[in-house]
């Protein structure tokens, strides 16, 4: 090959690859963009309406507007509002690193029964008032939830370490630790009052309406946490998704890094499912459609997923004051009911495989 | 220049032992090794042990390495539906164990990886929309732009055509050469190692047969004793070595 044509073909390449990260760098903006304005959307919507001008001033200069927006705007709807942000940021990064770690696109929080295992925590304090560990009264569902969350992550670590157990073992295990906890859930509710019965399904619904602001800082932590120890391997998480042979070839411990990102995640996922109950649709579609718009560069994908994912409960946070006025639909439904047909179109309408 | 040589080598899975003292003479770089030997002879498994994936007994002495990580490994599965471009997955493999950041050198080297396998063209196209062939290229480049020493390939030519058969092995001989890199290829096709390799080595059962000049080592004895076939080796109107296979022995 000449020169000069070797040269032109290597330009090419280059400015590719700069165009797609540039694209990338745009996508990454707008999402930042557009999870400003719902979250804007958001702070205005409730029984007292404000106008975008009201809350945009509420937030830039709180001291000039009048104390009772100061105060329904800073102190009952932003820890709402933020905690939508961040339980979707972490649910769409939990789901979008079981999906990379276990080579499935169906992976999400529920996969490993984490949700599972938080519902049926809280259903033990909701029913029976069983407390794990004595605290103040708004923590004990979410202690309750987040231990047995972790608990049945810990139970399938422990059994994925064992020799031959392949990561579809792990994924079986997860289904079938799905089952246990929805037939104790069953059996919660057949022994337990018609009251705590209908508070325990009112919790597995998930809802928003209970975020305060030490629970926003809680759940932000973990995530500020989690994401730099999870973008320390974006090179290795991105080369886990070429398969373990291939990983391993590249000189990434498969093994050792799933573990890692394994207890990360579940982290994540318990902390953010023990505040706000179950909302499942983000941790699987989340991911998906960061995967479409950004690629697999977990340089994009880490960071897209959580956008994602923190925009689309946001906007479920929007719908569910919307939908029926008056009335707060809890977040799992509307995001169920309005995004999976949304997301269907999606990937119906794209022409090549997502996975 | 680098050298590399096996001492009685060993590899298990599990309590099964795959692998029986294998040693070789001293390998150099600039040489192509062929590694030959029929199905689950124990070719897949001495890379694997030679790159570290597995353990056992015996040493692989290293020398004249001037990186910490000499040895780049392509295996032989390369069924891949990430959702990244040839460019990105080529890219990938050199930021292994570095920070975020990608330098002009890092996309220099896929440039230039990219271009002296023939496939820039592959660039843009989605790593999960190519061909088996394709690829296989792609795994090669991964391998390449991490700018090895000693480089072990898990038959990279099973799934090309005659075309990209030789034009990767004659690339292969000629990287070698120019930068002195010690290439270790596991092939099945004899006649290609008879052309485009320097050395030889042939497994069977996890043991060694024979090991040493590929025109010496790959004889008709050989192939009736390892492959269970019946084949002539004559000279073609070029004077090269020619394998004729007339039946299974």
């Amino acid at each position: 090959m000449s020169e000069a044509r070797l040269g032109d073909d290597q330009a090419m390449g280059r400015e590719f690859y700069r165009a797609l990260v540039l694209k990338r760098q745009f996508i990454v903006v707008g999402l930042v963009l557009a999870i400003s304005v719902t979250l804007c959307i958001d702070l205005a919507l409730g029984p007292a309406q404000y106008s975008l001008i009201e809350v945009v001033s509420a937030l830039l200069a709180p001291s000039q507007v009048s104390d009772q927006v100061r105060v329904v705007l800073w102190e009952i709807r932003m820890p709402v509002a933020l905690m939508a942000l961040v339980v979707g940021a972490s649910l769409s990064v939990a789901g979008a690193q079981m999906q990379t770690i276990l080579s499935n696109p169906l992976a999400s929080p529920f996969t490993l029964g984490i949700s599972a295992g938080a519902g049926f925590g809280a259903a033990l304090a909701l029913a029976f008032g069983v407390v794990f560990i004595p605290a103040a009264v708004n923590y004990v569902i979410p202690i309750n939830a987040f231990l047995m969350a972790m608990l049945t992550s810990f139970f399938i670590y422990s059994l994925s370490l064992r020799r031959g157990v392949t990561i579809e073992t792990i994924v079986l295990l997860g289904i079938a630790m799905v089952f246990v906890f929805n037939a104790l859930m069953a059996l919660i509710q057949f022994f337990a009052s018609q009251q705590a019965v209908a508070a325990v399904v009112f919790w597995t619904m998930g809802s928003l309406t209970k975020a305060t602001w030490p629970k926003f800082w809680i759940a932000l932590a973990v995530l500020a946490a989690v994401i730099p120890l999870l973008a320390r391997h974006g090179w290795a998480l991105t080369a886990m998704r070429l398969g373990d042979a291939k990983a391993e070839s590249l000189g990434v411990n498969p093994r050792r890094l799933r573990l890692e990102v394994l207890v990360l995640v579940s982290l994540l996922a318990a902390v953010a499912v023990s505040f706000v109950g179950t909302i499942g649709f983000i941790g699987l579609v989340g991911p998906h459609i960061a995967r479409l718009i950004l690629g697999e560069d977990q340089r994009f994908f880490l960071p897209g997923a959580a956008l994602c994912g923190a925009l689309i409960l946001s906007i479920g946070s929007i719908l569910s004051k919307t939908v029926m006025p008056g009335t707060i639909i809890p977040i799992g439904i509307v995001t169920s009911l309005v995004g999976i047909p949304f997301f269907l179109c999606l990937i119906l309408s794209h022409k090549r495989a997502l996975w | 220049m680098v050298t590399l040589q096996l001492d009685r080598l060993t590899a298990y899975y599990g309590r099964r032992q795959i692998l029986s003292e294998i040693s070789t003479p001293l390998f150099h770089g600039g040489q192509v090794v062929a590694l030959l030997g029929p199905n689950a002879a124990g070719k897949s498994t001495l890379f694997r042990r030679i790159f570290g994936l597995l353990q056992g007994g015996g040493d692989i002495r290293i020398e004249g390495a001037k990186a910490s990580r000499p040895i780049c490994y392509m295996p032989q599965e390369n069924a891949v539906n990430a959702v990244l471009s040839v460019y990105e997955t080529v890219l990938l493999a050199r930021m292994q164990g570095r920070r975020l950041k990608v330098t002009p050198e890092d996309l220099a080297q896929v440039d230039q990886t990219l271009d002296e396998l023939g496939i820039t063209a592959l660039g843009k196209r989605n790593i999960g929309d190519l061909s088996g062939g394709q690829r296989q290229l792609v795994s090669a480049a991964q391998a390449l732009v991490q700018a090895p020493e000693i480089l072990l390939l898990d038959e990279p030519t099973s799934a090309l055509d005659l075309n990209r058969q030789i034009g990767f092995l004659s690339v292969l001989r000629r990287l070698a050469a120019e930068r002195r890199l010690l290439v270790m290829v596991a092939l099945h096709d004899l006649g290609h190692a008879l052309r485009y390799t320097d050395q030889a080595m042939v497994l069977q059962d996890g043991r060694l047969t024979a090991c040493g000049q590929s025109n010496e080592v790959i004889t008709p004895e050989l192939l009736r004793q390892v492959y269970g076939v019946a084949a002539r080796i004559e000279s073609c109107s070029k004077g090269r070595p020619l394998l004729i296979l007339d039946d299974v022995a």
